[in-house]
């Protein structure tokens, strides 16, 4: 489910010349041509979605590497969210 | 390794500051000719200062950054155009040093590097690319064990004297222009084609002219790790952070030739305070925080040093473009108040006084990496990054 909008936003505002569903939600997103401009603005999607704000600890290339690290980002700070 | 005996018992310090002297003797003509440094870069080879950073199980000192800044900041005191030429092989070195663990062939190039004091250069800017590190249009080609690579490199610094030089490119001719891969070449595989002439304002001995290079070689040159990494995790820092201490140097150096300006005037009429000496209380106070700026950016750096996810933060990368920033823009100001101290004895070449030329190599700080680029990408990050309010970090 989170994967799903996280694909939609990506192909909103990641601005990778690949389609995104051609991309595996490990594939390296840095190599597939995200920018980090780009990785901002999809941060900014995010969190304008999921209604949450991306901790400091998050806030690295690692969070958005891939489609799958940014779903497993995401769910801990929804968790965590959740728990507060 | 009988000739390093003696030389290593001294500091490093002490060491640059042998190197610094002679680099300077020669600081006004390398400007005038804008020919390479070459006895600056002698005598830096001469007291083994290449491969500082490198493992002593590979030949080197185990230097830190730290330390390195500090011969940049040396350096940067005597001659702007061999601090430059050192700080740029030294960035590749960080590269290196951080990232070739493992490849045989890389660390044997290490060792190299430190037996024969080698000087490393880079090809990153391309024709139709401009100054964005992390975009190549170039791709290297693999042919089984072979690489041939092409790439019309805008500058390649020092290139013409260098003995190997770190290429990026693509990873291959289908990949992303932000998939790359860095190459390294040696002197003997390659050839260079020089298509631009370093005429410049300043930092006119780097001789970044432009060229195209042409090489091939083994496959195993190529660095294991993506350039990303290798640009995100050490490249912007090591180079905001060297930078920012040889061109706390050239401010240093200004500061010190305003003040045995004001000296002599005030030895001259005692009991009176030179009019430039309010001046040079404020650039004293300038040049403490541009000290201060790299000083707090090293430590960041040496506490986040092996730490992927410390170095990969958005917080570190605004805070060494803070250290950019902020040095390449004060140093300006202060050098101008020297020069409103030193009046026309700064204005003119050739005196004990002189500034032109620590102006102008001064003034290329706001441009190698566009501060304006810098800023942008500052402002990206600020829209999530939460600035850093603490006094300590």
């Amino acid at each position: 489910m989170i994967i799903d909008t996280v694909r939609n936003l990506l192909s909103k505002h990641g601005g990778i010349p690949v389609a995104v569903d051609q991309l595996a939600d490990t594939d390296d997103l840095y190599d597939a041509g995200l920018s980090s401009f780009a990785s901002v603005q999809l941060m900014l999607a995010l969190e304008e979605e999921f209604d949450v704000e991306f901790p400091e600890h998050l806030l690295n290339r690692k969070s958005f590497a891939s489609i799958s690290a940014i779903a497993a980002a995401l769910s801990e700070i929804v968790e965590d969210q959740e728990v507060a | 390794m009988n000739v390093a005996g003696p030389i290593m018992a001294l500091t490093l310090a002490e060491r640059a500051k042998r190197a610094a002297k002679v680099a300077g003797q020669f600081a006004d003509t390398v400007d005038k000719n804008g020919r390479f440094p070459q006895e600056g870069m002698d005598a830096l080879k001469a007291e083994r200062l290449m491969g500082l950073m490198v493992s002593p199980d590979f030949g080197g000192e185990g230097a830190t950054l730290t330390q390195i800044a500090d011969v940049c900041g040396i350096l940067g005191q005597a001659c702007a155009s061999t601090a430059m030429t050192y700080a740029m092989h030294q960035i590749q070195m960080a590269s290196l040093v951080d990232h070739a663990a493992g490849s045989a062939w890389h660390e044997k190039f290490l060792r190299r590097i430190c037996e024969d004091q080698l000087l490393i250069a880079s090809a990153t800017s391309e024709a139709g690319i401009g100054g964005n590190l992390r975009n190549s249009i170039c791709a290297i080609e693999v042919d089984g064990d072979r690489v041939r690579l092409e790439k019309d490199a805008t500058v390649i610094s020092y290139g013409a004297n260098a003995d190997a030089v770190m290429v990026t490119s693509r990873r291959h001719s289908e990949a992303a222009h932000s998939d790359q891969v860095a190459t390294i070449f040696l002197k003997e595989q390659y050839s260079l084609e020089r298509t631009a002439v370093w005429d410049t304002l300043g930092m006119r001995g780097t001789c970044s002219d432009g060229y195209l290079f042409k090489a091939e070689g083994p496959a195993e040159q190529i660095l294991p790790k993506p350039f990303a990494e290798i640009a995100a995790q050490s490249m912007l820092a090591v180079s905001h952070l060297l930078w920012g201490a040889l061109w706390f140097g050239i401010a240093a150096d200004a500061v010190a030739r305003a003040q045995s300006f004001v000296r002599s005037a005030a030895r001259k009429t005692p009991g009176q305070t030179p009019p430039g000496a309010l001046r040079l209380a404020e650039a004293s106070s300038l040049l403490q925080l541009v000290k201060a700026n790299v000083v707090a950016g090293l430590k960041q750096f040496e506490n986040a040093k092996g730490e992927p996810d410390a170095l990969n933060a958005m917080s570190f990368a605004v805070a060494m473009n803070n250290v950019k920033i902020g040095t390449s823009q004060t140093i300006l100001t202060i050098i101008n108040h020297c020069m409103l101290i030193c009046g026309i004895a700064g204005y003119k070449n050739g005196t004990p006084f002189s500034l032109g030329r620590h102006l102008r190599d001064a003034h290329s700080a706001q441009l190698m990496i566009s501060n304006d680029r810098i800023l942008g990408n500052t402002s990206t990050m600020l829209l999530v990054n939460k600035q850093d309010t603490s006094l300590l970090g």
